[in-house]
């Protein structure tokens, strides 16, 4: 916990760094001409007024101070507030996102769990091929086999863009139809993978037998006994998946054209715009830590036996 | 020294790889033995891409232009009249070329971190964990792209992006590894004799680290297919007109209303590859190191 701010100066600043180092010039990319039709005078203010004239370190400090006021300064292309452009964005994000995991959890667990009760069944073999495909396909190719069949073939689906769920909720539904089930679904193959062996290892434990041997029924031994001890680990791989579920929401807000944090993270890097990214990238960090620090607090929870002091 | 050191109380036993426990090992994971040969296949697509690709990858026709497949273009022609198929061939080369570098590049950095900072502890082992920490903590594709953007987008700086963001998982393994193993007799027995610390670093921790950092490059070397595609395919890899499988499919994007099939063999190549990849690392963890056998088989 006393890491965190330790870790996200040092990510921060990296960033800083990075960036800096980046070939071209903001301001070019700011104001989209090229260089000789400028005046150097008014390039020249510009800097000044950006600070960027300031060395390195100086311009990291201004930016670390104003964090400390919840300033996250303002854009370099269009002047808006970054946190404002965030919170705007967050939405979208959040809703891809959350949406997404559920479908992994609701996909994975159950899938997972079957698997390793039918072990070795025509159902296992099914689950270890989906859980193999989750694992092993690019989201993005996942994602335009999608388009092919649903939005080109049977014009089912819209391709892109986002509505607001209070605005027109089946709309919404169906525009996040497609990016939530091309992140949710390549994301549930780890998670159904973590699953089955865990319930696995569970099921051959002697408290199991005990239940089995005292009458419970199947489903009693399997959600009750089995099942709960078993989602440790996968409580662990879920909060992993979050760095997935991150950069999967990079690509495939790009791919579906959804104004998200993702699809700004982008644009920002693209565009030079410092301010933008650094932001973008201190909530993604905090937000990797924070869920991780959840996923610990989580094993607390679900196994008794672990205590934090 | 180095006899006596040999002689004295013995390191982990270290299991020989021989021809039988080989054939063993195949005939027990049927599925990593079909990945070996697959990216064996792969490797030979690559290496002999100008012997066996069809046409040139680079040369466009207009009148061919987005051709479904047929039997003079069995993966269709692009929106330049490129043949898709000598271009997947040719993608091969660049996948897995980054692969393989991008994982040499990951351990090359994380080994030797994770083998100091186990090893000496103290607040080496502080500032490497913290490091670790932090890049970890970073969005990784972010933290590709921008250092893709600032490096130039080649093959060479695409495998030190790619190995900068994977280092910290071979340095937080090694030293996992070597946390449990500096305490064993054989460690202290060596350091009584006085071995230094390079020494008892590089030639009896580091061998006994290599099962799992074999186990971890051959998982990596599928992420780091996947990655490479995600970069090229956002349009920051490999600069045309080289054919990469990524930046295939970011142009197959373009045009999936009206040739969708373009999109299907760059996407599947990446998807068996990938693959391959993880079932033969599940295979060589099962051989290398038994006590991390599953019970799930998967």
């Amino acid at each position: 916990m006393l890491q965190m701010p330790v870790v996200i100066l040092m990510v921060t600043f990296a960033l800083f760094i990075i960036m800096h180092l980046l070939p071209g010039d903001p301001i070019y990319a700011m104001i989209g001409e090229s260089e000789a039709s400028l005046d150097p005078e008014v390039i020249a203010e510009l800097r000044a007024e950006l600070g960027l004239d300031d060395p390195v370190l100086v311009q990291y400090l201004d930016w670390a101070s104003d964090l400390v006021r919840g300033d996250l300064g303002r854009s370099f292309r269009d002047r808006s507030v970054v946190t404002g452009a965030i919170t705007d964005r967050m939405p979208v994000t959040l809703q891809l996102g959350l949406l997404s995991l559920m479908v992994a959890i609701c996909v994975g667990v159950p899938a997972g769990t079957i698997a390793a009760v039918k072990r070795n069944s025509p159902v296992d073999a099914f689950v270890t091929l989906f859980a193999m495909f989750g694992v092993a396909v690019p989201n993005f190719w996942f994602s335009m086999m999608l388009i092919w069949v649903f939005v080109v073939e049977l014009r089912w689906l819209p391709a892109s863009g986002f509505v607001g769920v209070w605005s027109d909720p089946l709309e919404a539904a169906r525009h996040m139809a497609l990016p939530v089930t091309a992140l949710g679904l390549t994301l549930s193959g780890s998670i159904m993978r973590y699953t089955r062996s865990s319930v696995l290892e569970v099921l051959n434990q002697d408290y199991v037998r005990t239940a089995r041997a005292k009458g419970l029924s199947q489903r009693t031994v399997i959600i009750r006994h089995a099942l709960r001890n078993s989602l440790l680990p996968v409580a662990t791989i879920i909060g992993l998946q979050l760095g997935s579920l991150l950069a999967g929401s990079i690509i495939i807000e790009s791919m579906f054209a959804l104004p998200g944090i993702g699809r700004l993270a982008i644009q920002s890097i693209n565009g030079r715009d410092y301010p933008m990214l650094q932001g973008v990238v201190l909530l993604f960090t905090v937000t990797v830590l924070l869920v991780n620090l959840v996923t610990d607090i989580s094993y607390a929870i679900l196994d008794p036996r672990i205590r934090y002091s | 020294m180095a006899q006596a050191i040999e002689a004295l109380p013995a390191a982990p036993p270290r299991r020989r790889v021989s021809p039988q426990r080989l054939w063993r090992t195949a005939r027990h994971h049927p599925m990593a033995s079909v990945a070996l040969c697959v990216i064996v296949v792969f490797v030979l697509i690559a290496v002999l891409a100008p012997l066996i690709a069809p046409y040139d990858p680079a040369e466009t026709n207009g009148r061919n232009r987005l051709q479904s497949p047929s039997w003079s273009h069995p993966f269709g022609t692009d929106s330049l009249g490129r043949d898709v198929l000598s271009r997947e061939i040719f993608g091969a080369r660049v996948s897995l070329q980054v692969a393989v570098l991008a994982v040499a590049v990951a351990a090359g950095v994380g080994v030797p971190l994770g083998l100091l900072s186990g090893y000496r502890g103290g607040w080496i082992d502080v500032i490497v964990m913290r490091a670790t920490d932090a890049v970890i903590a970073f969005p990784g594709l972010v933290l590709a792209l921008t250092l893709v953007l600032v490096l130039g987008p080649s093959i060479t700086n695409i495998m030190v992006a790619l190995g900068v963001g994977a280092a910290p998982n071979y340095a937080r393994l090694v030293r996992g590894q070597v946390l449990s193993l500096r305490n064993m007799d054989y460690i202290l027995a060596a350091r009584s004799i006085g071995a230094g610390d390079t020494r008892i670093m590089v030639r009896y921790l580091w061998p006994n680290t290599l099962p799992s950092v074999i186990v971890a490059g051959t998982l990596t070397m599928g992420s780091a297919i996947l990655a490479e595609a995600s970069l090229s395919f956002l349009g920051v890899g490999v600069r045309p007109p080289t054919p990469t499988w990524g930046g295939m499919l970011n142009e197959a994007f373009t045009q999936i209303y009206v040739a969708p099939f373009l999109s299907f063999f760059p996407g599947l190549a990446i998807f068996i590859i990938t693959l391959s990849f993880n079932l033969l690392g599940d295979g060589v963890r099962d051989l290398l190191d038994p006590r991390l056998r599953t019970t799930q088989g998967l």
